[in-house]
């Protein structure tokens, strides 16, 4: 192991955490709400309202459909509008959370099917209003899965952060590119690789223990 | 207390518009214990949701303590369903919310104080007799555990009303007792207008005063219970009572030929309803001292409705044809119900 690879690997361990973290937590504050909206306006719904359903639908289809390689040179415009620049990890977080956001705001929605219309109708009867509907029954009621999807959510960042990394992202992946493949060092490659395995294993540890102690059914 | 009237409802389904409820009328005294009974599909879960409004009836009016929830908002509404409480068949609980919680639910949407909330949430749960699992999660109790969790966060607003949709179906019979007997026992105590939809007859007969039997949308038959039960006019009710009461020829007679005139060494079998006083009269032997006619018991049964003592009886008379006429007169004249089913070989 030559003595640079230990602090290379740290940093883009840093930079990937970083990358993940704080697109994870702008993506559930953006999808989790989506989720709910195409949710609660869906047919049968507390709010139904199909023109707002479709709508949404439809643009959330959209955007998961462009690949995140695609999608995030077709942003730069708007990345630059928000961050100030293209290149860096922040500026991969743009485009890292307008792919996650979609992806929650589908993943929440099936969770919150998971929930028995009953419970809502129960609540319905007690005088409960929408947003009491949503804060204190749906939401409450879907988090151990929701909890769950949003553990899928991590890893798939994990994944595309690794590919933000080819715009000058930083992170794991760009190390593995740069150093790795370019410059013919398959030692750091393979442990770039280790370091991503170990990263997944532990989100999906985390995030199934934590779905296990909200569940209580 | 809750006045029903006119009330239609019609869904619009995949193939054209369903009728749920045709046209309904009934009217709930304050204090009582009111059934609706049918058939799966007959419209009694849509009917129950209208009382509350979570169905709104396509028209008619529904009145529930002098207020008419037909003409009212949304958010008028959400005001007078606490005073409505409803409990359901799948108990319908917060699985992310522990008993203690579940039954604090309905105070902390109206955001009572939490220790205003412990003040009525303890005994509730003393009431229904789950003081230890306060911190228990719902998937932690047996099913009979469930509902009682469930009626208490119904009283936990102090409702004028409980309505009960199939509460006890989900349940196995000594449960049913238990949770029916705590129902009755609420309505005694708070004075509570019940309402219980079911397709138990059982049910109807453990708790309600009186009963409404709802078949394809319409009210069939409704009055008193035990009016309803001894002496059924429609044959939906018949068909529901006889559960509890039957009305079939035992297997022996079934498949013999029945005349209507008396034959030759044929008996007549005759269905005897005794109900209230008529039950502990010997009508049966004093009837045999009388005539000069042979009769015998083939089938019977007793029991009690909301404590008033009933029985039904077939008997078979073998005799002189002029002497069973008379002796029909007699059991007429007892107060008796009769039915000549016929005569038989």
């Amino acid at each position: 192991m030559s003595s640079d690879m230990v602090p290379l690997l740290v940093k883009a361990l840093g930079e990937t955490v970083y990358m993940v973290a704080v697109s994870m937590i702008f993506s559930s504050l953006l999808g989790i709400p989506l989720g709910v909206l195409l949710y609660v306006t869906n047919k049968g719904g507390i709010l139904a309202c199909k023109p707002v359903n479709k709508l949404v639908g439809s643009v959330v289809n959209a955007v998961r459909s462009v690949p995140f390689i695609i999608l995030m040179v077709s942003i730069i415009p708007l990345t630059r509008l928000i961050v100030g620049t293209s290149i860096g990890t922040t500026a991969a977080m743009v485009p890292l959370v307008l792919a996650s956001v979609p992806f929650i705001g589908r993943q929440v929605e099936t969770s919150l099917m998971e929930v028995p219309d009953g419970i809502v109708e129960a609540a319905r009867s007690m005088g409960a209003t929408s947003s009491q509907i949503i804060l204190r029954v749906l939401l409450p009621e879907a988090m151990p899965s929701i909890v769950a999807q949003l553990t899928t959510v991590v890893i798939a960042l994990v994944g595309e952060s690794a590919m933000a990394g080819a715009i000058g992202g930083g992170g794991l992946g760009d190390l593995a590119i740069r150093y790795g493949y370019q410059r013919f060092r398959p030692e750091i490659m393979v442990a770039t690789v280790i370091v991503l395995i170990i990263l997944v294993q532990l989100v999906q540890f985390l995030g199934n223990r934590l779905a296990a102690n909200l569940n209580k059914r | 207390m809750i006045r029903l009237s006119n009330l239609k409802k019609t869904f619009q389904g995949p193939n054209g518009p369903v009728e749920a409820i045709k046209e309904i009328n009934i009217h709930v005294e304050q204090g009582e214990i009111f059934g609706i009974v049918g058939l799966s599909g007959a419209g009694k879960s849509t009917l129950v949701r209208c009382i509350n409004m979570l169905e709104r009836p396509t028209s008619g009016t529904v009145i529930v303590d002098g207020r008419d929830l037909t003409s009212m908002s949304e958010s008028q509404l959400r005001e007078v369903r606490k005073s409505i409480a409803m409990i359901f068949q799948h108990f319908n609980l917060l699985s992310s919310a522990t008993v203690y919680d579940n039954v604090a639910f309905p105070l902390r949407l109206s955001n009572t104080p939490e220790d205003k909330i412990r003040e009525k949430v303890i005994p509730l749960l003393e009431l229904v007799g789950l003081s230890d699992k306060a911190d228990n999660y719902p998937a932690q109790l047996s099913g009979g555990q469930k509902q009682r969790v469930g009626i208490a966060r119904a009283l936990a607003n102090n409702p004028k009303v409980l309505l009960c949709d199939e509460a006890t179906s989900a349940l196995d019979p000594q449960t049913t007792k238990a949770i029916l007997a705590l129902i009755k026992d609420i309505n005694k105590k708070m004075g509570l207008t019940v309402v219980v939809i079911t397709h138990e007859m059982s049910v109807i007969t453990d708790i309600c005063d009186r009963v409404a039997v709802i078949s394809e949308g319409v009210v069939a038959e409704s009055g008193r219970v035990l009016d309803i039960f001894t002496n059924p006019q429609c044959e939906i009710t018949k068909e529901f009572t006889s559960v509890i009461l039957s009305r079939e020829l035992p297997d022996a007679l079934k498949n013999k030929e029945l005349n209507q005139e008396p034959v030759n060494g044929a008996q007549l079998l005759i269905w005897l309803t005794f109900v209230g006083n008529s039950a502990d009269e010997p009508v049966l032997s004093t009837m045999i001292r009388k005539y000069d006619a042979d009769v015998s018991i083939l089938y019977g049964m007793v029991g009690e409705i909301q404590s008033t003592p009933f029985g039904r009886m077939l008997i078979g008379i073998t005799g002189d044809t002029t002497i069973i006429k008379s002796l029909l007169e007699y059991l007429k004249d007892r107060q008796l119900m009769v039915e000549v089913v016929g005569y038989v070989k």
